[in-house]
C-alpha cells in the first residue's frame, strides 16, 4: 500500500502527563474512507489519542500526519478534521441553525451557500425543520444529531467521534449506530471512533484498534479480533471467553484442563506454556457419551434470550462457560466437545515475574523498592546487579496491608478456569503478576509477601 | 395569636430601623428648609433646582466625575476580571485554590488600608494624583468582585465548547468572543453592575487617591460640604434619586438571577 493512501498517520507517538505515561509508542494508520474504532477500557488512553489527532493536545514524542501533511504542532482550527464530543458540546446561546452554520460562517461562505449546506446536513441526520429550535429544548439523541451535523457540514477529511453514543439509552444507541454506519457509507470519509463498548466496535468498524494501558494491543478487522485475539487481554475484553493455561505438546497438539486436544496451531515449539481461548458458543454440550472430550457437572444455567449460558465444572476442577440453544439442569452430568479450529492458542506474554534487583548480602536481595530475604547465593557479591524471577503462584497476597513486605492495588483480573491471574500495581509503580484461587476485586488494596525459597536469583 | 403579633412586630421594627434614615432623606427632600429636620411645607423646589442647575457648579462636576470614574473603572475591571476568571478556571486545582485565596484578600481588606497603601504606592512611584489614580484605585478594588461573579458561570459551562469552537475553525480569540463570552455574559454583567455601584459608593479609597488638584467625587464633595457647616439642601433630592436608581438596579439583578435559575431548572 502506498503511503499516500493513509489519511492519518500516527508515528511513534507518546504522551506523558507529568511522570505518568498515558500513551506509549503508538503507531496507527487510517486509510481514506475507513471506519476505525479505538476500543479499550476507561483510562487506557483512547480519548487522549483522539485529542492528539484533533489537536487539543500535542504529543510528548512522535509525529502525526493528516492528509500527507505533518500537523504534530498545528493548532486544531487549522486541521482537516472535525470532532463529535461525548457531551455534544453544542453552543447553548445559538439555535440549531447557527450551531451548524458556525464553522461555515467562520469560513466566510456566501449566505445562500451556508443555508443550502445546513439544510443538507440537517437532512442527513434526519433533523429537517429543526433549524429554529433552541438546542436546550432537544433530547439527548437530537442534540447528538445536531453535533454530528455541525461537524460533517464542514466536509472534513476525517470525522473524530469521542464516545458519541455513551450518554444515550440502549434503544437510541442501537438506532444511532445504524445511522452512523449509513452516514459513513454515504459520506465516504474516514471515521475514527472511540468507545469502550466492544459490541459497538464490532458492529460499526472496518478496523478495530484495541488499547490497554496506553499501548495498542491489537489492530485488525472485527472478525480477526474476535476469532484470533492476540493475547489474553484482548480475548477477555472482546466478547465472552474461556481463558486457560495450556501446554503446547507439539505442533497441532495442545493440553489444557488435564486433557490433550488436537488443534490447528503450530510453531510454538515443544512443551511450551501457552494461553488458550475458547469462545463459549464454540463448545458443544450433550449427554455424556464416548464422543465427550471432557465431562463435568452443570453448576448454573441462565436464560439469555437467544441462548442459555451454562457453567460446567469438570471433575478435575476446571470451569467452562458454554452457550447453547438447549439447556441442561443444574447438577446434571454433561459431555463437552471442542473442535480443533475452535481452540485458539496464544503465546504467553510472560511465564513468571522478572525484576531487576540488587544483592544486599548473600541472603538478601532488593527489588521493587523492598529488601527480600532469599536463599543463600554464595557466588554473588553484595551490591551486584542481578535479575530475580518469581513464579506467579508463589506471590502471597494479604488482606492486611501492614503484613506485606510491599503494598499495591489489584488492577486487572483474568479468570483462568481454575484460578485467577491478577495484575497488581505495586506502590513502587511496577506490575507484579499473581496466580491465586482467592477472590479479589478490582481496586482492592493488598499487602504482598514472597517466600524466600521461591525467589530465584540470576547473576 | 400573640406570638404572631410579636414576630410580625419585630420584623416591622427591624425594617423601620434599617430604612428610617433613607425614608427621612426622601421625606425631607420634598421641603425647602435649609436645615435638615425642619418641615416648611411640601415643595419640589429642591428637585427643580437640582435638575435645572440651580446648585453650585462643583456639585454637578462631582456627580459627573463620579459617574465617569465608575463607568471607566467598572468597564476596565469587567474586562480584566473576566479574562482573569477564565485563566483561573483553567489552572490546576491547587494553583486555582491559591489564586482564589489571593483574589479574596483585597475584598476582605479594610478600604482604609487599601486607600493608604495605594496612596503610598502612587507617591513612591511619583504618579501625580488625580483622575488617573482614582480610576486605577477603583479598578484595583473592583476587579476581584468581577472575578467572583464570573467564575460560577464558567463552572456551569460545558468544558468542551471552547474546544468545539476551535475544532470548527475558530482561532482562540474568535472562540473567546464567539463562544466563551456569550456563555459568561450574565456573570460579566452582574460583575459590571457590582463594580459600578462599589465605585460610586466609595469614599475611603477615593479620599486617599484623589489628590489636591480640586478633583471631587460625590462622596468627597459631601464630606467637604458637611465639614464646611451644613449640607447643601439639594443633596437630599440627589440622595433620594441615587437610592431609587440603586434600588432599580438591584431589582433588575435579582430578576435576572431568577430568570437564569428558571431556565436552568
Amino acid at each position: 500500500m502506498q503511503k499516500s493512501d493513509y489519511i492519518i498517520s500516527v508515528k511513534g507517538v507518546s504522551k506523558n502527563f507529568g511522570s505518568k505515561v498515558v500513551l506509549d509508542d503508538i503507531n496507527l494508520y487510517v486509510k481514506k474512507g475507513e471506519f476505525v474504532t479505538i476500543l479499550g477500557p476507561s483510562g487506557c488512553g483512547k480519548t487522549t489519542l483522539l485529542r492528539l489527532i484533533a489537536g487539543f493536545q500535542t504529543p510528548s514524542e512522535g509525529t502525526i500526519e493528516i492528509a500527507g501533511e505533518e500537523v504534530t504542532q498545528t493548532p486544531p482550527h487549522k486541521r482537516l478534521v472535525n470532532t463529535v464530543f461525548q457531551k455534544y458540546a453544542l453552543f447553548p446561546h445559538l439555535n440549531v441553525y447557527n450551531n451548524i452554520a458556525f464553522g461555515l460562517k467562520l469560513k466566510k461562505l456566501a449566505k445562500e451557500l451556508i443555508e443550502k449546506k445546513v439544510t443538507q446536513a440537517l437532512k442527513m441526520v434526519g433533523m429537517t425543520d429543526y433549524e429554529d429550535r433552541d438546542v436546550d429544548t432537544l433530547s439527548g439523541g437530537q442534540q447528538q444529531r445536531v453535533a454530528i451535523a455541525r461537524a460533517i457540514v464542514n466536509e472534513p477529511e476525517v470525522l473524530l467521534l469521542d464516545e458519541p453514543l455513551a450518554a444515550l439509552d440502549l434503544k437510541m444507541r442501537k438506532d444511532m449506530q445504524m445511522e452512523l454506519k449509513e452516514m459513513h457509507k454515504t459520506l465516504g470519509i474516514s471515521f475514527v471512533y472511540v468507545t469502550h463498548d466492544q459490541e459497538e466496535a464490532l458492529t460499526l468498524s472496518d478496523t478495530i484498534v484495541v488499547m490497554s494501558e496506553g499501548r495498542i494491543q491489537q489492530i485488525g478487522t472485527p472478525i480477526d479480533i474476535y476469532n484470533e485475539p492476540i493475547n489474553s487481554f484482548v480475548a477477555d475484553f472482546i466478547g465472552e471467553s474461556n481463558l486457560l493455561n495450556g501446554t503446547m505438546i507439539q505442533d497441532k497438539k495442545v493440553s489444557f484442563a488435564g486433557t490433550a486436544f488436537d488443534c490447528v496451531d503450530k510453531g510454538f515449539g515443544e512443551n511450551t506454556p501457552v494461553d488458550i481461548v475458547i469462545r463459549p458458543e464454540d463448545i458443544y454440550i450433550f449427554e455424556p457419551s464416548d464422543a465427550a472430550m471432557l465431562t463435568g457437572t452443570v453448576t448454573s444455567s441462565i436464560f439469555k434470550g437467544v441462548h442459555y449460558e451454562m457453567m460446567i465444572e469438570t471433575a478435575n476442577g476446571y470451569e467452562f462457560m458454554v452457550q447453547d440453544y438447549h439447556t441442561f439442569p443444574v447438577d446434571h452430568q454433561v459431555g463437552l466437545l471442542i473442535k480443533p479450529f475452535d481452540i485458539h492458542v496464544m503465546k504467553k506474554e510472560r511465564v513468571c515475574n522478572t525484576f531487576d534487583a540488587k544483592m544486599i548480602d548473600s541472603t538478601h536481595v532488593e527489588f521493587l523498592g523492598t529488601t527480600f530475604e532469599c536463599n543463600e547465593t554464595p557466588n554473588i557479591e553484595a551490591g551486584a546487579e542481578v535479575q530475580v524471577e518469581v513464579s506467579f503462584k508463589h506471590v502471597i497476597l494479604q488482606d492486611n496491608e501492614e503484613e506485606g513486605a510491599l503494598t499495591g492495588v489489584v488492577k486487572f483480573i483474568l479468570y483462568k478456569g481454575d484460578h485467577y491471574h491478577l495484575t497488581i500495581l505495586t506502590d513502587w509503580d511496577e506490575d507484579i503478576f499473581v496466580d491465586t484461587t482467592d477472590v479479589w476485586d478490582d481496586g482492592d488494596r493488598i499487602g504482598i509477601t514472597i517466600d524466600p525459597g521461591s525467589i530465584r536469583v540470576i547473576p | 395569636m400573640m406570638q404572631k403579633i410579636l414576630s410580625r412586630g419585630y420584623l416591622w421594627l427591624l425594617l423601620m430601623l434599617l430604612y428610617a434614615p433613607i425614608l427621612i432623606i426622601i421625606v425631607f427632600s420634598f421641603t425647602e428648609a435649609k436645615v435638615l429636620g425642619n418641615w416648611t411645607g411640601f415643595s419640589t423646589k429642591l428637585y427643580t433646582s437640582l435638575l435645572s442647575g440651580g446648585v453650585k457648579n462643583s456639585l454637578v462636576n462631582a456627580i459627573g466625575n463620579t459617574f465617569l470614574i465608575a463607568f471607566i473603572a467598572a468597564s476596565v475591571s469587567t474586562l480584566l476580571g473576566s479574562i482573569a476568571a477564565i485563566g483561573i478556571f483553567n489552572l490546576k486545582i491547587r494553583t486555582r485554590n491559591a489564586i482564589n485565596f489571593v483574589n479574596n484578600i483585597p475584598m476582605l481588606n479594610p478600604d482604609i488600608i487599601t486607600g493608604i497603601s495605594l496612596f503610598l504606592l502612587f507617591i513612591s512611584l511619583g504618579i501625580s494624583q488625580g483622575y488617573v489614580t482614582v480610576i486605577l484605585a477603583h479598578i484595583t478594588f473592583c476587579t476581584p468582585y468581577v472575578v467572583l461573579s464570573v467564575l460560577p458561570r464558567l463552572r456551569q459551562m460545558n468544558s468542551n465548547i471552547y474546544e468545539a469552537a476551535l475544532d470548527l475553525g475558530a482561532t482562540p480569540i474568535q472562540a473567546l468572543y464567539k463562544v466563551i463570552f456569550p456563555e459568561i455574559k450574565s456573570g460579566m454583567l452582574s460583575g459590571f453592575i457590582l463594580a459600578f455601584t462599589l465605585s460610586i459608593d466609595d469614599f475611603a479609597v477615593t479620599i486617599f487617591t484623589i489628590g489636591n488638584e480640586g478633583l471631587e467625587t460625590l462622596s468627597t464633595f459631601i464630606y467637604a460640604d458637611a465639614r464646611k457647616g451644613g449640607l447643601t439642601p439639594e443633596l437630599r433630592p440627589l440622595s433620594a434619586i441615587i437610592f431609587i436608581v440603586v434600588l432599580i438596579l438591584l431589582l433588575v439583578i435579582n430578576k435576572r438571577a431568577q430568570n437564569a435559575h428558571k431556565t436552568k431548572s
